[in-house]
């Protein structure tokens, strides 16, 4: 047998790290971090999804004091589940913001006369477009606004009993 | 206390692995061979200690400790028990610490059992699984400790990965593990034989045993993790060439070249450098399959635990072990002997067949499972390869290769003549032909993969038999039965991989509450969806029958799961088995309409894969318990000569 060839497995081996190695070294982002953390909310108009309820634009927003701004559909389960906490947010003084996602007005009438209406405003996002545009890509999605209508806290998911405290506290320190 | 414990059990553990090398070391270069006496309870002590170190942690898991940071993240007090448990290795330090407890072990079982070898061959061995232990033992002790105390303690942890909450976790890893890490035995085994100069049909009698053992293991490993990801992930597919699965296919591929590589050893004193090679290349893969996994180097949808410091580590001990295996085999092998040679239409030929074969697709595998690394290395591009490159590729080869299996155990050693080959390889042949034959004239749209492989499968179903004609059933030795159900189970999983490809049929449909649909022989309807509420998700539930034409019905129900804590969702596919397939029921999202998408299909033989897998396993266990048998016998039959010389 040729005596370099027995070689060869190492060289094939000191390919492979190479090429791993140089892998390594570079920098990987394994994390998303939401993106709109810290930036104000971008520029909207949604028409009212209810008639018991007024419309919701980006300036409503920002007025001077901490708000909520909750991403729901009659559609979605995890939104049931969080209803009570939404009202419980409500109770403690919250001004919550709705936007429905891909809903009807009736479906949505009958979801909050069944399950409770915490929303102050309610928007109708029927292409998820101003959804997409906060960073959010299901629902529900709870976003925290501080008086000047930067967004400081994006909540992914339902918001369960255990998350009220926290969030009420992101939202008075938002004030 | 248990945590500290633990964690002196590891720290004494990793001294006596010192320990064992520094006895082989010394014992070796001064020439003291009195020193040898110990290594063997040393192996044993250290296994003894690192196994109780990793029963320490599972203690740990089942009792919810949440002053330990590894169960506060990978655990949760309201968990069942048995994710409880299984909790401890589906984490990264748990893992490695399962990882170094089954290398321990490896150890030990040397220790105890290895009878054959000669001592100077042993001594290193065990000096070989020492040194490789001490590298994983500082990588826990230094970079992943898995006893480290959390402070504060909180009230409760954070759960598992939704989708590793599956019986089918509780089992594949260990599995997998005992496989991959068993493969170290062979590793060691080489090394020793190189430093000793001591290759031949002794040393390959010794090794078989220990390298079918891990093979069983990674069988069963493999077969599982395929239908763990069949069914949990809900995509209706049983590979996915991904490369986590890549790096558990590659340590099997070695490992198969490396058992009948090791055969030739053994029998015709042949095919040497190779097989130190490929008892090297095993559990290199194994370990380089580990460092794929736990670096997060190449994306996967199995990255569950990436830090890439901890990366460089793993690829550090790599260098150390590969490379030093890799130089050593080129300075000492080209000292090696070569071994006796043999004709090119003989048993050892089609071995060698079988080997380049296995090789060529464990090299396209390895390939393919990198090659987006070095593109992203030179374009910065982001690349996946997918698995028509690997089905197109390996398909052929495959193919090649299992035709090579079934002709093999048919051929004689040393020399054969063709005509005779041909003569005895006639009505598998015949009926290969024939099937062949029969799926073109009465299939449609079958791809050319399936089709050539259904065909062979119907050949080699009865050409694994073969090895038994005209033989006294009785006194065929165990081995043999091991072989041919193995290789029976390779033509049975080929069935079913042929079959779920070519004659799958699948249905999409937007169904509301009592609308019906038909899927081959079954009437599947949807009567309702309804919410669930588990411990720690919820759900949306559909409530399907699915009637078979003979009008049995079977009520199923497959799942939406949302885990709301690690904001993920799994579906929970359905599935009814019946003996000639598989209905497979998956529940996709709503429409604004209120309708459901309702996924189905219906698979055909689907379960044959796995069953496939279960019996080349089994035909491993058989294999190895004859082996072992056979060793015992003959030490018996030795001693008792010796007895009255």
């Amino acid at each position: 047998m040729n005596r370099w060839l027995l070689w060869v497995p190492l060289g094939l081996f000191a390919a492979f790290f190479a090429v791993v190695a140089a892998g390594l070294m570079r920098p990987k982002d394994n994390i998303i971090e939401s993106k709109m953390v810290g930036k104000p909310i971008p520029e909207f108009t949604l028409p009212a999804a209810i008639e018991q309820r007024p419309a919701l634009t980006s300036a409503d927003l920002a007025t001077g004091e901490p708000q909520m701004l909750n991403i729901f559909a009659s559609w979605c389960v995890p939104c049931i589940a969080e209803a009570p906490q939404l009202l419980a947010l409500e109770q403690a003084g919250v001004k919550i913001n709705g936007i429905a996602s891909r809903d009807t007005p009736q479906d949505i009438a009958n979801f909050l006369s069944r399950w409770g209406n915490p929303y102050v405003r309610i928007g109708t996002d029927v292409r998820s477009i101003v959804q997409l545009e906060l960073g959010s890509s299901g629902v529900p999605e709870t976003f925290i606004i501080d008086s000047k209508g930067v967004i400081v806290h994006q909540h992914v998911g339902d918001i369960r009993k255990e998350d009220v405290a926290e969030l009420l506290k992101i939202w008075r320190e938002a004030g | 206390m248990i945590a500290e414990a633990g964690l002196i059990a590891l720290w004494l553990a990793a001294a006596l692995a010192l320990l064992q090398l520094a006895l082989c070391v010394i014992g070796l270069t001064k020439g003291q061979d009195k020193l040898f006496a110990a290594i063997r309870p040393v192996a044993i002590a250290q296994g003894v200690l690192v196994t109780l170190s990793f029963l320490l942690l599972v203690l740990l898991f089942i009792r919810s400790d949440m002053s330990v940071n590894l169960v506060v993240a990978n655990s949760a007090s309201m968990k069942p028990l048995i994710y409880k448990i299984s909790g401890t290795w589906g984490n990264h330090e748990g893992s490695m610490l399962l990882w170094v407890a089954i290398m321990g072990i490896a150890g030990a079982a040397i220790g105890l059992f290895e009878r054959s070898l000669k001592q100077r061959t042993l001594v290193t061995t065990l000096a070989a699984q020492a040194f490789i232990s001490i590298g994983f033992y500082a990588f826990l002790l230094i970079a992943s400790n898995p006893f480290e105390r959390a402070f504060p303690v909180p009230e409760d942890g954070r759960g598992l990965n939704p989708l590793l909450q599956d019986v089918g976790l509780a089992l594949h890893p260990p599995t997998l593990y005992l496989g991959y890490v068993g493969l170290s035995i062979a590793f060691s085994f080489a090394v020793g034989a190189m430093i000793n100069r001591d290759v031949g049909p002794d040393f390959a009698k010794a090794m078989r045993p220990w390298v079918l053992g891990a093979w069983v293991f990674l069988t069963l490993g493999i077969t599982a993790g395929s239908y763990w990801a069949y069914y949990e992930l809900g995509w209706g597919g049983w590979w996915f060439w991904d490369p986590v699965e890549n790096a558990s296919l590659m340590p099997w591929l070695a490992a198969t070249a490396l058992l009948h590589s090791v055969t030739v050893l053994a029998t015709r004193d042949g095919l040497r450098a190779w097989t130190l090679m490929l008892a090297v290349v095993a559990f290199s893969m194994s370990m380089i399959g580990t460092f794929l996994v736990r670096s997060g180097v190449l994306t996967s949808v199995h990255a569950f635990a990436v830090d890439p410091e901890r990366g460089s580590f793993i690829l550090a001990l790599l260098a150390i072990y590969i490379g030093g295996a890799m130089a050593l085999f080129a300075l000492r092998v080209g000292t090696v002997k070569e071994g006796s040679q043999f004709e090119p239409v003989s048993r050892e030929a089609s071995l060698v067949a079988n080997n380049l074969l296995l090789s060529a697709i464990l090299g396209i595998v390895f390939i393919g499972t990198l090659y987006p690394l070095v593109v992203e290395g030179f374009t910065g591009e982001m690349i996946s390869v997918g698995a028509p490159y690997f089905n197109l590729a390996t398909g052929p080869i495959a193919l090649i290769l299992v035709a090579v299996m079934a002709i093999g155990p048919l051929l004689r050693w040393r020399r054969d003549k063709a005509m005779l080959v041909l003569n005895r390889v006639s009505i598998p042949v015949f009926l290969t032909a024939a099937t062949l034959f029969a799926l073109v004239l009465f299939t449609t749209s079958m791809s050319a993969l399936s089709l050539v492989g259904l065909a062979l499968a119907a050949g080699i179903a009865v050409a694994s038999f073969a090895p038994l004609w005209k033989r006294n059933l009785r006194r065929t030795p165990m081995h043999t039965y091991g072989m041919i159900i193995a290789h029976f189970g390779v033509a049975v999983a080929l069935v079913g991989m042929a079959s779920e490809s070519s004659f799958t049929e699948e249905k999409l449909v937007a169904a509301k509450p009592g609308d019906e649909l038909m899927v081959n022989d079954w009437k599947v309807k949807l009567h309702a969806i309804e919410p669930m509420a588990g411990p720690n998700w919820t759900a949306l539930e559909a409530r399907v029958t699915a009637q078979y034409a003979n009008g049995t019905t079977y009520e199923i129900a497959p799942q939406n799961r949302m885990f709301p804590s690690a904001q993920t969702q799994t579906s929970e596919a359905a599935l009814l088995t019946r003996w000639n397939g598989q209905l497979y029921v998956v529940l996709g999202d709503s429409d604004e309409q209120g309708r459901w998408q309702l996924r189905v299909w219906w698979k055909p033989f689907v379960t044959l894969i796995w069953f496939g897998g279960v019996l080349i396993a089994l035909g491993g266990l058989l294999a190895m318990i004859g082996r072992l048998r056979r060793a015992v016998r003959q030490r018996r039959q030795r001693a008792y000569a010796e007895e009255w010389l």
